[in-house]
Order: structure tokens, then sequence, then C-alpha cells
């Protein structure tokens, strides 16, 4: 079936099986593989991406669900002439990523967090992440990273 | 102006934050242009005869180019023959791995011996296809007895290896017969300890492409190290150097990234078979079921003192559970037994391992490979040891702490300890968590009647690392005629910041800014010769290499710079702060770093080092960790933990508390959450994220960390490995904490993890009494 | 974690949903929110051959205040549930429950009409949902019909639904008095599903993974409502339950649970102003 979305700003359509998966779409027919896929199980975020503005598991959803919707992966959140955005700034200054594969999808489980509650608490911010498994970290940068972010925006 | 020990943040990031990282999955290399995407078709079922394979309806299933199984492996050697062992007499220590009898084959024989273990191989266009085909694969069975448990191989009722006798693959360490140790012993604590089976869990599984084209076998690979890894795909029969290794962006290894396994080993032949590029990228379910896994260990314990704290004795005998193939051979059970008394003087020790077979995936490093076992048992058996005492653990601990003037120490099993201060590191995390006040807080709990209790659990732990010192590590560094520099490392990173790392090291001794300064690493036709990243091994022989390949590289241009100055070679100086060489008294005239290079043969400086220690380091620290257990439920909430580790100067101090925070969670969730289970069957039931208990941001705090610095002398760097010394010290830490809350009730252990329900069962139990 | 291959049909409105239900009988699902049905599809322990999707039926996505009660579209997000502010007024339980759902990405997708509908035995809402008496509309071929939640949930991932039938609106009655509530849910991690759990609004007290569907804590009930005290009753929790034992924790241990939580929840709810 055809497809349309608005991938980071950028309108595609494309010819997909009814089962393509939007994580698949965007890795394989977007050809945006920063979006990682991390477990089968809607256990692990590393596939978190903004679908219309609001974080979901892009694994846990149809690229036919998502026609005629908009999209955003990491790729497309620093700004046009390449400035981070406050979270991906803020994971570089506070070391909040090691082998970066569950990144993308933190950060932008971090960016929704910080939209719909720009102020959290430290416990906010641990459990808005509890969808989001990292192995390297232990979290301690990644909070860090958040709160920081969060601060920044202010 | 010294860039060591400052906070320097990671030159790799920018990159991994905008773009993402590049890992297998990701790769567009032209090469892999229209690869076929490999499935592999695994068994259901733990223990069995395969009396069967019939791919033809997977054949006409769309997409699909070939299935693969043992009969298409006609064009791969045989591996050398190894020496048969005899069943009463097990192969002592034995090589890694052991081969003969218990050799593991490639793709399975004729039999099965874990449920997950590699049987056929699907080639299709697209991955899609290749779920749907793998399905198609129809496989008969003839099931066997399954072997679940250590004390199931034991019984020796069933042999996964009928020709070798015994389920016992290695046997290995002292006399434990000698009971004479513990005469006199006023306190004696006995027991069974279990280190559970985990799972390694890098956030990115196993990813292998690989492509045979004129005569080379360019394989891209997610691996630890690219040139290890080389040469075990030698077995596809081809020589090293027929064979390039890549590795790409790695998203994390823990140890079970180390070389390559079986299934990569296959990617890299069914390429070479067919001639078409293939990629394989397992999915979470095939990496929780093949890809190695950590611990478990069974230890019987015996530890006597007396009624002061003084441990007199200490005999630990471990089993090993190696899985359905002994990777390792008795290499994990073997450091435990080294480490078993950590940082004591304990007057008589006596250590032993066996390690046995199981219908269970196949054990190998996982973060501590062998240490944290160790830890995290002399670290409990000291605290149930102060329980039945009635002291305090913090007493127990300081009266038979190893002391600063004993070192170099070795210990009873034949530990070279280095350096260390243990009484200092433990009174560093004592005071910062105000130990004293926490006390009273716990016993006031107690008192009121309150059921949130406090529970404060104590490891003062030493580790080993760079244990492979021997085989050094290497390093080329080059200086160009632009005046950038490339380091060339045998080090291989998946999140460790060497890049950043190497770049500060070159920076402080050529005076080359890090924006200049490019680290490579993993591209075994860039770099032929190097080691890898495993065992904290990189800072201190790979981190020791860069530096010495920069001294070199700074002698060879101080010549040059001298040659062009026209005068005394002993007359020129580096100003490290600029970058630039100068005369010494004479401002006016410099040189700079791409004038000295283009002056130089081809325009390049380089020295290519291979930097090797003659022992192994040991880092140590102490943990302190406060929890709270609700009484009512047993459910455990870490509140705190603080720690104090120290592995010598810290380069970058940034980088050495996110190997720390990492450590500190995998060894928090080994002790609170993760377990690796199975059914009676063999069956495995966390095959999954959703079953298995990986730790999340929500159970952890953020944590406190204080630093010690107590130099190493064995590499000019003067530092030791902190990639794994969270997660040994972390887990006894925890888990003590858990005990300690629920210790004035009369429970003395509960196995890890420590669930709700195993602490509210062993309150239970110990209320009954 | 590819599911097997299936036709995708999209509604716009509920008679198309019904429509094509019917066009194409037992080989068609529902595609609600997709974050209890994707994940089985994917682990091929599902496999519909046509999906519904219900994504943009726009008009079962509201939350309206109906005086006595309030009326909640089957398609209204998780999200939307626990941040209504008419909600957080009038029925605090629902709001809170809905928030204690799966982690932000899945409240982002998943309903509360295909929590329902789907019937997990450890899911959240479906307890609530019971505690309140919550009634729920239900429109097949046949006409519309309504069902109280006392009825709606037989068995594991089985309910009243007939083939072809979809859950249109949630209705749940305004209790006496809002503040009355408690939510426990005993996890080993935040992120898993309710070993067990309590709904409890005033004297009505749901359980979670208590048996094969939620049940209202009867007994409990029973012996509040006869006056005994909140320690007492909630000895009863257990009672006429069928609680499993699985690799999270057994059924002896699942029934101190409920005994525990149950006394927890009541003295919360209790406790509030």
């Amino acid at each position: 079936m055809k497809v349309e979305l608005t991938v980071n700003g950028k309108d595609m359509t494309a010819d997909v099986e009814d089962r393509t998966l939007l994580v698949h779409f965007l890795r394989d027919v977007a050809d945006l593989t920063a979006t990682n896929i991390g477990c089968d199980t809607t256990s692990c975020g590393a596939c978190t991406v903004l679908l219309d503005g609001e974080s979901v598991k892009s694994c846990t959803v149809l690229a036919a669900q998502a026609d005629g919707r908009t999209v955003t992966t990491l790729e497309g959140l620093a700004g046009d002439d390449g400035t981070m955005h406050p979270v991906q700034q803020a994971f570089h200054e506070e070391h909040g990523l090691q082998c970066g594969y569950c990144t993308p999808g933190m950060v932008m489980a971090i960016a929704s967090l910080l939209k719909e509650n720009p102020s959290p608490t430290e416990a906010q911010v641990r459990q808005g992440l509890e969808g989001n498994i990292c192995r390297c970290t232990g979290y301690h940068n990644i909070v860090k990273a958040a709160l920081a972010a969060a601060e920044a925006s202010k | 102006m010294s860039i060591l020990g400052t906070r320097v943040i990671r030159t790799e990031d920018p990159r991994l934050l905008t773009s993402g990282g590049v890992y297998v999955d990701d790769l567009r290399e032209p090469e892999l242009a229209g690869a076929v995407r490999a499935t592999f078709v695994r068994s259901t079922i733990a223990h069995a005869l395969i009396t069967g394979i019939d791919a033809s309806a997977a054949l006409e299933a769309p997409g699909v180019v070939a299935v693969l199984t043992v009969a298409d492996m006609t064009d791969i050697p045989a591996p050398p023959p190894a020496p048969e062992p005899s069943p009463d007499d097990p192969p002592s220590e034995g090589p890694v791995p052991l081969g003969g009898v218990w050799s593991e084959p490639l793709l399975a024989v004729d039999r099965v011996r874990y449920v997950g273990e590699p049987v056929a191989i699907v080639l299709t266009d697209s991955t899609y296809q290749g779920e749907d085909a793998a399905e198609l694969v129809s496989v008969d069975y003839e099931p066997l007895p399954a072997v679940p448990s250590i004390e199931a191989a034991l019984a020796g009722d069933t042999l996964l290896n009928p020709d070798a006798g015994t389920n016992v693959c290695v046997k290995g360490g002292g006399d434990l017969s000698d009971d004479s140790i513990f005469d006199g012993c006023e306190v004696v604590v006995e027991g069974d300890i279990v280190n559970q089976r985990v799972a390694a869990l890098p956030m990115e599984g196993r990813a292998t492409a690989a492509v045979w084209k004129d005569g080379k076998l360019t394989v891209w690979t997610s691996t630890q190290n690219a040139q290890l890894s080389r040469l075990i795909l030698t077995a596809v029969g081809l020589p090293p150097d027929a064979i390039r290794v890549v590795a790409p962006d790695v998203g994390g290894g823990f140890g079970a990234k180390i070389g390559v396994d079986r299934e990569q080993i296959l990617i890299a032949w069914a390429a070479k078979h067919t001639g078409r590029a293939v990629r394989w990228v397992e999915t979470r379910n095939e990496n929780l079921m093949g890809m190695t896994q950590g611990r478990a260990q069974l230890h019987h314990i015996k530890l006597g003192g007396d009624r002061e704290g003084h441990i007199k004795a200490y005999r630990l005998d471990v089993v090993q559970d190696s899985g359905g193939y002994s990777r390792m051979g008795g290499f994990l059970p073997m450091l435990t037994n080294l480490m078993a008394p950590g940082v004591y003087d304990i007057p008589a020790v006596q250590a032993a391992y066996k390690a046995v077979v199981t219908n269970g995936t196949p054990i190998a490093a996982y973060r501590g490979a062998g240490r944290p076992e160790a830890a995290a048992t002399i670290e409990r058996v000291v605290d149930w040891y102060a329980a039945e005492a009635g002291l305090d653990p913090v007493v127990v601990r300081k009266l038979n702490f190893i002391k600063p003037e004993q070192f170099p120490f070795v210990t009873k099993t034949g530990a070279p300890y280095d350096t260390g201060d243990y009484e200092a590191a433990l009174d560093k995390v004592l005071e910062a968590a105000g130990y004293d006040q926490l006390r009273a807080e716990q016993k006031r709990r107690i008192e009121a009647g309150e059921t949130k209790l406090l529970g404060l659990g104590l490891a003062s732990y030493v580790e080993i690392t760079a244990a492979d010192g021997a085989a050094g590590e290497t390093a080329k560094v080059e200086v160009h005629d632009d005046g950038t520099a490339t380091v060339y490392t045998g080090s291989s990173a998946h999140g460790q910041g060497h890049h950043t790392a190497y770049a500060m090291i070159v920076t402080q001794e050529l005076g080359i800014p890090m924006e200049k300064i490019e680290v490579i690493h993993g591209d075994t036709d860039l770099i032929p010769d190097g080691v890898g990243t495993y065992a904290s091994r990189s800072l201190q022989l790979g981190g020791s290499a860069v530096h010495n390949a920069a001294i070199e590289v700074k002698d060879e241009a101080g010549k040059k710079a001298a040659e062009l100055f026209e005068a005394a070679e002993a007359d020129v100086e580096l100003y490290t702060d600029t970058g630039v060489w100068r005369i010494k008294g004479d401002p006016d005239k410099s040189l700079s770093w791409s004038q000295v290079a283009t002056a130089a043969d081809g325009g390049l400086i380089v020295a290519n080092v291979r930097f090797t220690a003659d022992r192994p380091t040991f880092p140590f620290g102490s943990q302190l960790s406060v929890v709270e257990v609700d009484v009512e439920t047993g459910k455990v909430t870490l509140l705190r933990h603080v720690t104090a580790d120290d592995a010598g100067p810290v380069l970058n101090p940034l980088l050495f508390e996110g190997q720390r925070h990492g450590g500190i969670a995998q060894g928090a969730a080994q002790a609170l959450v993760e377990e690796i289970l199975y059914d009676a069957d063999g069956n495995p039931l966390t095959a999954t994220l959703m079953d298995y208990g990986a730790i999340t941001a929500a159970e952890l705090p953020s944590f406190e960390l204080l630093t010690s610095e107590t130099p190493t002398t064995v590499n000019p760097l003067g530092v030791k490995g902190i990639g794994e010394a969270g997660t040994i010290g972390a887990t006894p830490a925890v888990h003590n904490a858990v005990i300690d809350a629920v210790k004035h009730l009369g429970v003395r252990h509960i196995d890890m993890p420590t669930t709700p329900e195993r602490v509210w069962t062993a309150i239970q139990k110990a209320s009954a009494q | 974690m590819i599911p097997p291959s299936f036709t995708y049909a999209r509604a716009t409105t509920v008679d198309e949903a019904l429509a094509l239900a019917a066009e194409h009988g037992e080989d068609a699902k529902y595609l609600a929110g997709g974050q209890s049905l994707l994940p089985l599809m994917k682990l091929r322990f599902a496999a519909p051959t046509v999906l519904i999707d219900l994504g943009r039926v726009t008009e079962l996505s509201y939350i309206r205040d109906e005086g006595t009660y309030v009326a909640i579209g089957g398609m209204t997000r998780h999200h939307e549930v626990a941040h209504s502010e008419l909600l957080a007024a009038d029925i605090p339980l629902l709001a809170a429950t809905a928030e204690a759902v799966g982690d932000p990405q899945i409240r982002h997708r998943g309903t509360i009409g295909g929590s329902v509908a789907h019937a997990d035995a450890a899911a959240d809402l479906p307890a609530t949902l019971l505690a309140l008496d919550a009634t729920f509309v239900v429109k097949g071929p046949d006409g519309t019909r309504s069902v109280p939640a006392a009825e709606f949930f037989k068995g594991i991932f089985e309910t009243a639904l007939e083939p072809g039938e979809l859950l249109t609106e949630i209705q749940v009655p305004k209790p006496a008095k809002p503040s009355a509530w408690s939510f426990q849910k005993f996890n080993k991690r935040a992120i898993d599903f309710a070993m067990v759990g309590v709904a409890v609004q005033g004297g009505s007290v749901a359980l979670i993974n208590m048996g094969s569907t939620p049940l209202r804590a009867s007994a409990v009930e029973s012996a509040l409502a006869s006056g005994a005290s909140i320690a007492d009753a909630a000895q009863l929790a257990a009672d006429g339950t069928n609680a499993g034992t699985d690799i999270h924790a057994s059924k002896a241990y699942r029934e101190h649970l409920a005994r525990v939580l149950t006394r927890r929840a009541l003295e919360e709810a209790a406790a509030r102003p």
C-alpha cells in the first residue's frame, strides 16, 4: 500500500507492505538509520520517535498508521543551521551517552517529556524514562542531561 | 597546563547525537548493496537428536535465495583434533575453548544442546521474508532428557556428550579436604550461595555483514576486537591476510562480543559459500537465547573466625555452569578462585572449581568475568559472619583488610596485588554516606515498629584488570605535514570514549589540539595487529601504548626540529601549551608541527609501539548501598549508593564516572532484578525484555561517587582499569543491604536476585523459627 | 519481530468500521492503539489477516461530562484520560489508573477501548473500570447494547464482545466521593505489569491479576458494608480469587499481596480529605 509521511519536514511517499513497521519505514525507506531497534516486545524504547510531536515506540506503530502524519527522528531534531536541540546539547555536556545505541530513542523520549512537563523533578524524569533501557550509562548522566536541558530551556 | 585529569566532553558525541551511530545494520557500504538477509532457524528444544531437516517448503517461499544446513558445509575445513579426555580425570584448567569432545559446531550437527542453538540459515532478499521463510523450515527432533541445572549436570543421569563419560568438562584449583583449617574457629558460617545466570544484554545485539569478492572476505561485525575476530574467522578456510574485519560503531559488548561466535563465523562462511553479500542482525529474542550469558556459578562456602571478628579460614568451592558448550573452559572459575579472598588477609584459604555443561545458553565473559562472583561471595560471607558473631560489618572488614604496608601482597590464592588502601576507601564511603546516622535511623525504624526498614550494605572489593598484560596493546601515532595527527589503536571502543581519552594523551605529550587529532580503531586493514577492549585493559595498555608512541614521535620530531633550527637537540623544546617547537630561551624562533613533519621523511613522523605489562593491576574500592525494604511485601527500593573507587590517576573524570555509573547499575541489577530462568525441560522463561528484568532509570537513584587515586607502577600512566570495578563492588553492596534490613528478624542469607517474594519468604521463614 | 502478512483497512467512522468487520468476518481484528495487539502479532502469537485501523475514527475520541457519569470514547488515548481535568476532578481514580499504564510512549498510542477489549488480566484499566461499575457501550451489526463491567470480562483475553462488535463508549458513573480512591500497582520494576494490583473507590474494591479476569473483592466489600474495620475486611481479599503462579510470583504470595495492598488502598482512600 501507499503511505505518505512527513519525516523531519520532508514529504515522503512510498509503496510498502501493509505490515511494515514505522521503524523499518524510517530506517529502510527514508534511510534514516539513527533510530535503532533494541528489542521485540516494545520494552526498550530505542526506537522512540515523535509522531505528531508525541513520543511513540516506532516498532509498535505501523507505517500505515502514520500515513498522513508528521514524524521527527533524531536526525531532524537539530536546527537547520546545525544547532543542537537543548536535549542533544545537554547529552553532550553531561556525558549522557556511551555506545550511543539507546541514545536516539532516549533523546526523543526526553524531548517529548520536557515538552509536556518543562520543569520535571528528578523522580518525574526517572519515571518518564521507565520505557527506555540503557545498558552503558546507569542512567545517572541521562537524568542529569534531561534536567540540564530543562534548565537551559527556561 | 595538563589536560590529563580534566573533564573533557567527548569528541565521539556530535556525530552520535545528530546523525546517529553507524552500527552493522546501518552500514550502507556499496559492497553491501543487494546483500541478502540471514535468518537463523534455531532449536526450539533444549536437548535432542536432530533426525531430519526439511527445507522444501521454505525454498518455495518468496524471496528465498538459499537455505543452508550442515550438509552444505563441505567447503569448510574440520577443526583440528584435540586430545580426548577421560571421564575420571577431566582436564585441569584446560585450554580455552577446550576442544575435542567438548567442541562446539558451527551449525548443529547431530544434536542440539540449548534452545536457540542454530540449526540452519535462511537467506532472503529482505528481513521480512526471512522470518516468514524460517518458520517453514521443518526440523525433526528426537527429544533427550534435559539437563537444566548444575545439580542435574552433576548427578550425571544424562550426559550432553556421551563420549566424554561425564558432564564435568574441567576441574581445577586446590585441595578442599583438609577441614583442620577451621579447628578452633568460634564462629563458622557454611552454606551455598548462588551467583545467578544473567544476560549480557548490550542494547545492540549481535550483528555481522560479510562480502566475498576478488579473493578477499570483508566482514563488518559488532565486536570488541577486530584482530581476534579475524583470527577466529580463519575457520572458514582462509588465511588471515585474505580476511578484513571492520568493527563499525558497536552498541555495547560487556564481554559478550569478544571476537566472533558461531553465528558470525557462519555469516562469513555463507558469504563465501554463496558469493552473495550477507547481513545478519539478531532479534532480542535470539539475543536472549543465543548470545553468551554471564555468571551462573554455584558456590559452597565455609568461613571460620573468632568472636572478635578475625577471619581464620575460608573455603570456596565453585561449580561453573558452562551452558550447552564450554566456550571458556575453566577460565572464569579459575579467576573466581584467584580472587576468592578479596581484600582480606586470611591465613588459610582453600579454593577449587569445576565446570559442567548443561542444556542452557553457553556462558562466557560478562562484565567482570569471574571476579564479580568472587567478590559477591566473600563480601556476602563476611557480612554473614559478622551477623552471626553480632559484630558490625565495618569492624570485621577493618580487622581483616590487607594493610597498606603489606603491599605488594600476594594472596594465598596467588594473586599479586600491586597497591591499595582498602581502609581509606571504606572510611571515605562511611563518612560521605553518614554511616552512623544511617545506623541510628535503621535502629529507630525497627524500634518504632515501622514496616519500611533501612538496610545498609557494604562491599570492599579488589579486582584484577589487564590480566593479560603480557599480550599488551598496539598504537601507531602519526603527525602529518599539515600538523594533524592520527592515532591507530588496537583498542576497540564500544562506548568507552577511547577516542577522547587517547586524543587527550596525544595532546598532553605533543601539544597538538584535540580537534586536530583523529583516532582510528577496529579495521584490520589499517591496524593488523591489536588485542582489543575487555578486561578493563584499554587505558592502561592501549593508553600506555599511545603515550609511549607519542613520546617516540616527540623524540623524532625533536631531532628534526634541532636539525631545522641548526641547534643541539638538548637546546630544543616542545612548548605543549601551543604545540610549537622552540629553542630554549629564544622565543623568536619557532617551528610548527606542520613545518617539522613536512621536513621529515615522507612528510610524516610516525611511531609504532606495542606496550606490554609484566603484571596485572588491582583497582579497589568500597561501596555502600542504602535500601528500604517493605517488610510487608518484601519489595526493595534502592535509596542511595555511595562508592569510593580507586583505579589510579583519573585521566578524564567524565569517562571515569560514566564507567562507574554503568557498572553500578549492572551490579545492582544482578542483586535486585535480573535472572535468566529455564523450566525443567530447559525451555527459556526469560527470553524477551518483558520477562527478563533489565533495570531502568525508575529503579535507580543517582549515585554518589568519591574518588581516590592510588597509582600503580606497572605502566607509565600509573593507571588501572575501571570498566568492571563498579559492577564488582555494586552487586555485593546492594545484596548485603537487603539482608542487613532484615537480619534482626533472623535472616542470614537470601539468594540473588532479591525479588519481593524471595525477601518476603525469607522473612516468613526466619520469623517462624 | 515481524508480524505475518495482513491486509490493512482503514475506517474513518464507526459505521465504516462495522461494515469492514462484517465484510471480512473472523479474519479481521480491530486495531486501536496497537500497543497490545501489535506486540502479539510481532511475536506471531496472533495472526489476523485483516486489520481494521480505527485510528482515524475521530468520533470515538472524547471525554464528555454527562452529568451523573462521564462518557469516554473507545479511541481516547491513555494520555488524554490521564490528563483530563474533568476526570481529575470527578473520577481521579480513572485518571490515576491511565497514568499508570505502561510508559509515556505507550500512553500516547494506547486507548481505553483497546485496553478493555484486549482484557489482559494483568492490565490496569479493566480492574478500575470494574471498581467504578462502568458500563461499556457496544455497537455491532445488530445494533447497540450496553454491558456492565461486571458482565464484560469473561476470561483471559476474552470478553462479551461478539465477532465484529466494536466498543464505542465507556460510561463511568461519577462516584459520590471522588477523593475516596486508591490505586495500588505492585511490581518488581516500574515498567512491569502488576504482579497484583488493587483499585479502590469508596467501598468498591477490584483486583488485578488475581484470576483470569479483573475481580471484585466481594468478601472485602461485604465485610466493609457490615461495619468491619479496614484491617479485618482486607484479610478477605484473596477469597474467591484464583491467582496464578509464574516466574514473577507464586499463588500464595499473590494472595498475601492482595491482602496487604487492599488494606493499604482502603487506608489511603479513607485518608484523603
